[in-house]
């Protein structure tokens, strides 16, 4: 649930960048930070190890502007994809808004992408959250490489719900805006509900 | 089940402001923040100017929930307060109605004892407001639905096109 102050009119949104490990969370979100302007956005947080894994999250505030009055912004979370860390998955889905799926299309990945989907649904379970309910996007990462499951049977498997998804090279910053779009249009869109 | 972040009205924004102000001057503290437990600021009373306050929200709403799950862990429902002494400046962290996080940045103009009684006293007030503000919200839908309509809709998607491309 997001944050709306009518007194200040501020509207917080939580975005949280869900996957298996190694999948480019980090990646979106790092591409993110260093291409749009310094003034709508903070300080990139993250809480990693010394190998560059994230631990607990990474954090970055992005200012969307002034919507009819209220002053609108945007918390994009990563969670940590290694299976190792639930504890932290569980504590950065408190307050979701919306959830981009960042799936790795690497054959040999193909079943972590299995299996961390269906952590995020327990994992929503528990704090009492659907991902059925919430806006939810999928995004194909890692289409530059040469080993990747095709399109078709990671929508199969991983997308019955048929939300809108897309392909991406994060590394590059290819569909990273569009999957981050789409996401914050429907978070949105949820704010009236 | 508590709620992870809340929609605040304009009268309860000023009580709340009120009251951490008042925290502030009688725990004779820097300043006092109010954080949900997703993160984000809800309000604050002092000079705050200094601090990089996403950041510090965020960092600070992790910094509880992680405490609170060691909690679990040795057998405790939650940890109510977190302290964390600098040299400077130090923190002293509590939670109200399980869905709010108290943040108190003090100084060496103050001591520990005082800043935690004076606490106390705020949350019980504190406790009130959020408890109002709880019960409220399962009536607000409509006021939510005039505010937020398509015309909203439309300006925040060409606001997002604009920012992400
Ligand atoms: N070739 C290729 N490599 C990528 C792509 N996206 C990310 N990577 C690489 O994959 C590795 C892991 O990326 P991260 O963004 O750290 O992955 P993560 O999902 O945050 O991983 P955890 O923090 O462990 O959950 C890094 O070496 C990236 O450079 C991509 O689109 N193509
Ligand atoms: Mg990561």
């Amino acid at each position: 649930m997001s944050l709306i102050n009518y007194a200040s009119r501020e509207i917080n949104c939580k975005i949280v960048y869900y996957g298996p490990g190694l999948g480019g969370k980090t990646t979106n979100i790092k591409y993110i930070y260093s291409k749009i302007s310094p003034g709508i956005r903070g300080k990139l947080i993250s809480l990693a190890t010394e190998l560059d894994r994230t631990l607990f999250f990474d954090f970055l505030p992005v200012d969307v502007g002034n919507i009819k009055g209220f002053k609108t912004r945007f918390h994009l979370y990563t969670v940590p994809g290694q299976v190792y860390y639930n504890a932290s998955r569980k504590l950065i889905l408190k307050g979701v808004d919306g959830i981009i799926f960042v799936a790795d299309s690497q054959i040999e990945r193909f079943d972590d992408n299995i299996d961390s989907v269906e952590n995020m649904k327990e994992n929503l379970a528990v704090i009492g959250l659907s991902i059925i309910k919430l806006p939810f996007v999928i995004q194909y990462n890692k289409r530059d490489l040469p080993n990747i499951s095709s399109l078709d049977k990671l929508e199969s498997i991983l997308n019955p719900m048929k939300v809108p998804y897309f392909e991406a090279v994060a590394t590059q910053g290819i569909g990273v805006f569009d999957t981050l779009k789409a996401c914050s249009k429907l978070v949105i869109r949820t704010l009236s509900r | 089940m508590p709620f992870e972040s809340v929609n605040i009205f304009e009268q309860d924004f000023w009580e709340i402001n009120e009251n951490l102000e008042m925290l502030r001057k009688q725990a004779n503290a820097e300043s006092v923040l109010l954080i949900d437990k997703a993160g984000q600021l809800i309000t604050s009373a002092g000079d705050v100017s200094e601090i990089d306050i996403s950041s510090f929200a965020s960092l600070s709403a992790a910094d509880f929930a992680a405490t609170s799950q060691l909690a679990l862990l040795i057998g405790e429902s939650e940890f109510n307060t977190l302290f964390h002494q600098g040299k400077k400046l130090s923190l002293y962290v509590s939670v109200i109605s399980q869905s709010v996080i108290l943040v108190v940045i003090f100084s060496q103009r103050t001591t520990l004892g005082l800043v935690r009684l004076k606490v106390n006293n705020s949350v019980k007030n504190l406790e009130m407001i959020f408890r109002r503000i709880f019960e409220k919200l399962g009536t607000v839908k409509e006021e939510k639905e005039q505010e937020f309509g398509e015309d909203f809709f439309e300006e925040a998607d060409s606001e997002i096109d604009n920012l992400f491309t």
